[in-house]
């Protein structure tokens, strides 16, 4: 019963925040950017609406929460009430308080992870692509070496020998995580570098990087975009899982993954309250992987 | 015929090759430390008599290249090593570890695999209806959804409700009967979390041969649409549904290091958490050698068999 009443509430809210998005970003939209938003379907406004919310959530993060990030308040576990919207943790800490922190801390983390992943891999990978030969072929084996082995074990194994710190944490992922990209840089950079206009500029006596940057990037730019979507959800899930597993970001940095892992024992008594950071990662997912699917379809020209 | 097994001789040279890179890549792994793997484990605080005894234990006074001939001969004849933080040998903590987790993808394969290619097919056979869209929309959910996240809820509905026990202990008396019901929801969770996949990619590589001019020639036949898709596309889809399926499987056996820790399950994926977090280089590298053996195994697997099921890839320039 409670089942079938919160996905009725659920899906009612999926249709209101998609269609209320859609109208309003094609209000905001310029002239020119009317169409795409109007022919958005509802998966991908309401995609867009949730990660605008969690931005501002991590933004003004400090001015919502009721309380402080790790401040103890007496009381460990107690229900859902006021002034404890969301109950307290074991430690007798804010859950809502730690919840809206949550989304500064491993948001931030993942998305900085992600970017640090997207420069190194796609500027190698662009610059592989460039060069060609013996440097392309030796840097392209070795990408494929480390990607034999399963990401989740290589990066067990890099933080094993490193030590677990958040620094390590995002090295380690945007390492593993870098080689995926440069398979991609390269395959789609090799695609542009054989066309006239890159000769010309070449012979036009460009170096390097003005070629990287200006010729070849923004011919490149939107698979790397949708790739950028789809990677900072897989940064976003290890790093949760890694946070889960107690080896990711440490107490008492407000963190989703490890979240869930403190208030697990809740879930026993049939206390849902531990679900919550998990359901706020699965949403931001959920939402990006949207809004991907929809700039792919757009991409591809599929019409059908 | 021969041509075949020349194929699968020259895949599975290619499989051995991978296999020594990936051994080199783990053993070496270590060698990137700025000190030494004594120095990082001790602290900065150890003697120089505490850290020459653990280098004598772990053998670094050999060069690296002799290091790592040791271990890989060693490997190669079942001895692991021995684990630093309990002094047991390695591989008799992996032994029945390495049992219960292959049980558990095995287990999760038998549900996903059938399950995926049906929805899959039906998706196909139904594009464009609210099946097909529900379905496109759930999937790509439960794509998103952390492997925790979903544990929890079936906890929450299955475990709550007494139906199915939320921790897996197995003792000598445990039946296969017993195992398969107590494992049930982490292998529930394992097919949840892979099934979405499978099937996406197996609407995708059917929906992608039914422009083609002989489906449309079947159709023009008359032939009813389930015969069409079952008959005439999925044996020419079969090759990117052999490698999206053991791509997953592979997963699979990775994949439940999450859910063995949220399940308390004994297989290897906890025993490599627990000693990540005690930094017991020696058991993290002999799992992370099975593990990456058991994908690189798969994909050889799906190399071979999709290359099978389509003889123009044997003959390709």
């Amino acid at each position: 019963m409670i089942i079938l009443v919160s996905i009725i509430v659920g899906l009612g809210l999926f249709f209101i925040v998609g269609i209320a998005a859609r109208a309003g970003l094609q209000a905001a939209a310029p002239a020119h950017h009317k169409p795409m938003f109007r022919d958005m379907p509802l998966t991908a406004s309401f995609g867009l609406a949730v990660i605008l919310f969690y931005v501002v959530v991590a933004i003004l993060a400090p001015a919502i929460a009721p309380f402080g990030e790790s401040e103890v308040l007496g009381g460990q576990y107690l229900p859902w009430g006021s002034p404890h919207y969301l109950g307290t943790d074991k430690l007798g800490r804010d859950m809502l308080t730690r919840l809206i922190y949550g989304a500064r801390n491993t948001v931030g983390i993942a998305f900085a992870t992600t970017a640090l992943a997207f420069v190194v891999g796609s500027v190698l990978g662009i610059w592989a692509a460039l060069v060609g030969g013996r440097l392309d072929q030796w840097m392209s084996r070795f990408v494929d070496a480390l990607m034999a082995i399963p990401a989740l074990i290589f990066s067990l194994l890099l933080l094993t020998i490193f030590g677990t710190s958040v620094l390590t944490l995002i090295l380690v992922i945007a390492a593993v995580d870098a080689t995926r990209v440069y398979r991609l840089a390269r395959s789609v950079a090799q695609g542009i570098v054989v066309m006239d206009y890159i000769e010309a500029a070449r012979l036009r006596g460009e170096g390097m990087w003005r070629l990287i940057r200006r010729e070849i990037l923004p011919n490149a730019m939107a698979p790397l975009v949708a790739e950028f979507g789809l990677r900072f959800c897989f940064v976003f899930l290890s790093i949760s899982a890694l946070s889960f597993l107690g080896l990711g970001i440490k107490p008492p940095t407000a963190d989703w993954g490890s979240m869930v892992r403190e208030n697990a024992t809740l879930i026993t008594f049939g206390d849902i309250t531990p679900l919550l950071p998990a359901g706020a990662i699965a949403l931001l997912t959920v939402a990006v992987n949207f809004v991907v699917d929809w700039q792919l379809h757009r991409a591809s020209g599929l019409k059908e | 015929m021969s041509d075949i097994w020349r194929m699968i001789g020259r895949r599975l040279l290619l499989g051995l090759l991978t296999l020594f890179i990936i051994s080199v890549v783990i053993f070496g792994a270590t060698e990137l430390l700025p000190g030494d793997l004594a120095r990082e484990l001790l602290g900065q605080s150890a003697t120089e008599e505490t850290l020459a005894a653990l280098r004598e234990q772990l053998g670094l006074n050999d060069p690296a290249p002799l290091r790592y001939w040791n271990w890989l001969t060693d490997v190669l004849q079942g001895d692991l090593g021995v684990s630093m933080a309990t002094q047991k040998p390695i591989s008799e903590l992996v032994g029945t570890r390495l049992g219960n987790t292959l049980f558990l993808a095995l287990y999760a394969a038998a549900l996903s695999v059938p399950l995926s290619l049906l929805l899959g097919v039906l998706a196909a056979l139904w594009r464009n209806s609210v099946f097909d869209r529900a379905s496109n929309a759930l999937a790509l959910t439960a794509i998103s959804f952390p492997e925790f996240f979903v544990a929890y809820i079936l906890v929450l509905w299955l475990a709550q409700t007494g139906l199915f026990p939320s921790m897996v202990r197995i003792t000598g008396a445990t039946t296969t009967l017993d195992l398969l019901y107590m494992s049930f929801l982490p292998a529930l969770t394992l097919t949840l979390v892979v099934t979405a996949h499978m099937m996406r990619m197996t609407r995708a590589a059917i929906i992608n041969l039914l422009a083609s001019p002989y489906i449309e020639m079947a159709r023009l036949k008359g032939l009813s649409p389930m015969r069409v898709v079952l008959l005439h596309a999925v044996p020419n889809a079969l090759a990117p549904i052999i490698n999206v399926v053991a791509l997953n499987l592979a997963y699979l056996i990775t994949g439940v290091v999450v859910v063995e820790v949220v399940f308390v399950y004994p297989g290897l994926g906890q025993l490599m958490i627990d000693a990540v977090t005690n930094r017991d280089i020696a058991v993290v590298q002999a799992i992370a050698l099975i593990f990456a053996a058991a994908y690189v195994l798969l994909n050889l697997l799906a190399d071979i068999l999709s290359t099978i099921t389509n003889p123009r890839l044997m003959h390709r320039k």
